[in-house]
């Protein structure tokens, strides 16, 4: 077990350098950091002078070696665009993305688990078929076709909820929090529904398919004839091992939830990460886009690794090695 | 007790409904055994099925009645068919390993049976389920309980199957060829045991299966069925011992004794292949037949397997499957190789096919010695020279090839016949020499049951002109019946073309029939080996006395 959980972890290490390199040649390769940062004035020799004080004529690996030491340490340099450390905008960008990403995700699994379960028990039903076709529809329309019908229904016509912004937020220490006023989960109900939306259809879809596999298999069968309680057949033995899979696929659409939060995030200007990025790479501000793209990396790394947790704790044949 | 009568079950599709069993009458009185068997296909399934009201869904029962005592089954609705479930009807399936579920403890899946149909608290049910596990013969019960199923044996697993099945004190319990996965030792002891519930509990047992020894060990009554009707049925010793209907007499004559050898089975004819046909192909085998008969031998062989890692600075402890194992194949001779499962019977024939490296020993084949695992390169002889025959045929044969291009790649492969018409010729020559209808050849394996693609793996593996050829449980996955055939037709083949053969079984009966020498396996060592007559008259292992005694028998009185 504890072998297992460090070798997931000297993994992650190795994933980690891996992107850690890609951003560090997007900083140095994608074009002249030099000339990106100087105006056309600067004279040759005055380039040359902060090329020699920036270290950009070191070695190659000597560059990389002290760019993910900065890392490491928390210093992930200096914006092109604002001149503020990378760092502290970044974080004050993550509280917003997180907890759309985290709303977003519970959203889905709230709504998506049970319509899988009920599929899945009632295959012909009406009802189901009906799930069947409208989540459909939802999965085949672009997140940004359905972010901005919501906010012409729910925003324009009825005029219930705001169409952009983060609404009254709440400040806990260094996390700009909205989800502790009415304001707060009013701005967040319409951005999280649209980003929930195609998780939602997948994990319920995701959810159904493995339950039908489970219900025919031999162990349920047994359970079946021994005369096991119904609700407890379903809901005790069919969707615990039916979440085995399901979690997997669920872990890894979150990391997707959050990297990919920038188009949600655009139509309804939410101050996220993924907006961030976008004025980013208007500005070819590439310091916050590479550090975006190892933020966003480790947080893959470690839903993944969460994931590899749950599947030990769900599964009791992944922890041989405790038990004799 | 149980009394069926009439019993029709349709599965409705789109060609109209297909009848899965019809008017079946059997009935069962407390305590006895009923042995329900017949060939795949026959519907033994389907009648447990349709009793305790599990049919797989468009399944209906189309008319007759099913009754349980007092109760009419067929007409209860379906939320008290469910309390009858479990509480006076239990199963119990074949296969241990997925019976169980893996995710919940033995305790839990115990107590929740229990109080599912008793209303006893929760630590009540706890005694009594250690009480059964105890009962059941699973030591030290009041720890193991906490375990989950995959901390168990097979044997074990199929004991805690079992005592779920009767946790909640049925009337009956339908037993779906509950030993079939289990080696013969844990068979006997699941069968001694069902036989002691029968007989302490009065329990009425349905017990399904193929396997006619079985049934003639501890059935009291018989029911033969055949596609999805039933053929005969009455006391175990008369419907075995003096069977009036001409299937069970094909039935009980293709089953292979244990304690005689048969020259043939007796086998009625099949739909009539041209065997004439075949000489095409027998010539050219023949002709290819420049070779000497080759023998095999194996000194000290030894393969071992990495254990699971647990630790970063340890190595794990690897796991022997195969343990200085010396064996001399002669040449033109039939090798049977016995042992239960794990005993390391398939890493030896994929140590000899060059699958799996060995860590040490030597293999000659003939004069030349072969080279362990991938240091033996892809034209080595050696590849052309050792053939193999897989256990299931369902899946060792490529379903998106033609049956004629499935044939005739070892041809062009070894590059014996370079013109493609030839090849189609020789294809379709070898099948009829296999027992074959010729057109097969633009067939594809789906089009074919099981017996037949196992004719079309054999004829695959002559058409490579082997001199050594494994076959690895041939049968196991086959019906009596085709099982009979499919060995005839292997020993004419070995002594048309003087193959030198493994024959790899777990069934002592089967090798019997084929083996000119049997070896018995066991962990990885051998532990006996000798001339098959003297191995199973006189064994000189107290290993291979066991499985003899166990292996279960009809009384040779019975054989006709």
């Amino acid at each position: 077990m504890v072998y297992f959980i460090l070798k997931r972890m000297i993994q992650s290490v190795f994933v980690m350098l891996a992107v850690a390199f890609l951003a560090f040649s997007l900083f140095r390769f994608v074009g002249d950091p030099v000339s990106q940062m100087t105006g056309v004035e600067t004279s040759v020799a005055d380039q040359e002078r902060l090329r020699e004080d920036l270290g950009l004529n070191d070695p190659f690996v000597y560059q990389f070696v002290r760019f993910t030491g900065d890392m490491f340490k928390g210093d992930f340099g200096y914006s092109y665009r604002t001149r503020q450390p990378v760092a502290d905008m970044i974080a004050s960008r993550i509280p917003a993305t997180l907890e759309l990403g985290v709303v977003a995700l519970i959203i889905s699994l709230l709504v998506g688990v049970p319509a899988g379960v009920y599929t899945a028990l009632r295959p012909r039903g009406a009802l189901t078929q009906a799930i069947l076709m409208t989540t459909l529809v939802g999965v085949s329309i672009p997140t940004f076709v359905i972010g901005i019908m919501l906010i012409f229904i729910f925003g324009v016509q009825l005029g219930w909820l705001p169409t952009f912004g983060r609404g009254g937020t709440v400040q806990i220490g260094s996390w700009e929090s909205s989800l502790f006023t009415i304001d707060g989960w009013r701005a967040l109900l319409l951005p999280a529904i649209t980003l929930g939306v195609y998780q939602l259809t997948l994990t319920m879809r995701l959810v159904r398919a493995e339950m039908m596999e489970v219900m025919r298999s031999d162990y349920i069968r047994f359970a079946m004839a021994r005369g096991v309680p119904m609700r407890r057949l379903h809901y005790r033995h069919a969707l615990a091992n039916t979440m085995v899979p399901v979690i997997t696929i669920i872990g890894l659409q979150f990391g997707g939830v959050i990297a990919f939060s920038i188009v949600t995030e655009s139509v309804f200007q939410w101050p996220g990460m993924g907006l961030l990025f976008l004025e980013s790479i208007r500005f070819v501000d590439i310091p916050v886009m590479g550090v975006y793209l190892v933020v966003i990396a480790f947080f893959f790394v470690l839903v993944n690794l969460v994931v590899d947790l749950l599947y030990v704790a769900i599964d009791p044949r992944l922890r041989i090695s405790d038990v004799s | 007790m149980l009394t069926i009568k009439d019993l029709s079950v349709k599965f409705p599709s789109r060609f109209g409904d297909f009848t899965a069993i019809e008017d079946v009458d059997m009935s069962i009185k407390p305590g006895e055994i009923h042995g329900l068997v017949g060939e795949s296909g026959a519907g033994k399934s389907t009648v447990g099925a349709a009793v305790i009201g599990l049919l797989q869904a468009p399944g209906y029962v189309a008319h007759g009645t099913l009754t349980l005592g007092d109760t009419d089954l067929r007409s209860l609705t379906p939320v008290q068919a469910h309390k009858v479930r479990g509480d006076r009807i239990s199963m119990i399936f074949q296969d241990p390993q997925t019976s169980l579920n893996p995710l919940m403890t033995i305790e839990d899946q115990l107590i929740e049976t229990i109080q599912a149909h008793s209303d006893v608290s929760e630590s009540a049910a706890r005694k009594r389920a250690v009480d059964l596990l105890e009962e059941i013969g699973i030591k030290n019960a009041a720890q193991r309980i906490k375990a989950y199923p995959h901390q168990f044996s097979g044997g074990m697993r199929q004991r805690v199957v079992i005592a779920l099945a009767i946790s909640t004190d049925p009337e009956l319990i339908i037993a779906d060829e509950p030993t079939t996965a289990l080696d013969v030792a844990v068979q006997s002891q699941v069968l001694d045991l069902i036989q002691r519930l029968a007989k302490e509990r009065q329990i009425a047992f349905m017990l399904i299966t193929h396997d006619i020894g079985v049934i003639a060990q501890v059935a009291d009554r018989v029911t033969v069925m055949r596609k999805g009707r039933v053929m005969e049925s009455g006391d175990t010793a008369q419907v075995l011992g003096a069977p009036e209907h001409p299937y069970t007499k094909a039935l009980m004559d293709a089953v292979p004794p244990l304690d005689r050898k048969l020259d043939r089975f007796r086998v009625p004819d099949t739909d009539g292949a041209l065997p004439t046909q075949g000489d095409v192909a027998e010539n050219w085998l023949l002709e290819g037949d420049q070779h000497e008969r080759t023998g095999l031998s194996l000194e000290n062989l030894t393969v071992q397997f990495l254990g699971p890692r647990t630790s970063f600075f340890h190595k794990p402890p690897p796991h022997v499957a195969l343990d200085n194992v010396t064996l001399k194949i002669k040449p033109g001779s039939i090798m049977g190789l016995v042992g239960e499962s794990g005993s390391g019977k398939s890493t030896l024939a994929k140590a000899i096919t060059g699958l799996v490296s060995p860590n040490s020993g030597t293999m000659m084949l003939g004069d030349t010695e072969l080279p362990f695992g991938k240091s033996r390169n892809r034209h080595h002889p050696s590849r052309q020279l050792v053939q193999m025959v897989f256990q299931d045929p369902y899946s060792s044969l490529n379903s998106r090839h033609r049956i004629g291009d499935i044939l005739a790649e070892p041809l062009w492969f070894y590059g014996f016949v370079k013109d493609a018409k030839e090849r189609e010729k020789l294809a379709a020559s070898m099948l009829s020499l296999v027992g074959m209808q010729p057109d097969a050849i633009t067939k594809f394996p789906h089009q074919f049951s099981g017996g037949q693609r196992q004719r079309i793996a054999v004829a695959r593996a002559l058409l490579a002109r082997p001199r050594f050829l494994i076959c690895d449980e041939p049968t196991s996955a086959l019906d009596v019946s085709i099982q009979a055939e499919i060995l005839n037709l292997l020993k004419d083949l070995q002594s048309k073309f003087g193959l030198t053969i493994l024959f790899i079984s777990h069934n002592l009966a089967v090798v019997r029939q084929m083996a000119d020498e049997t070896a018995v396996l066991r962990n990885g060592k051998i532990e006996e080996v000798g001339e098959t007559h003297t191995v199973y008259t006189a064994p000189k292992a107290e290993y291979t006395k066991t499985l003899l005694e166990l292996t279960p028998v009809m009384p040779s009185s019975w054989e006709s």
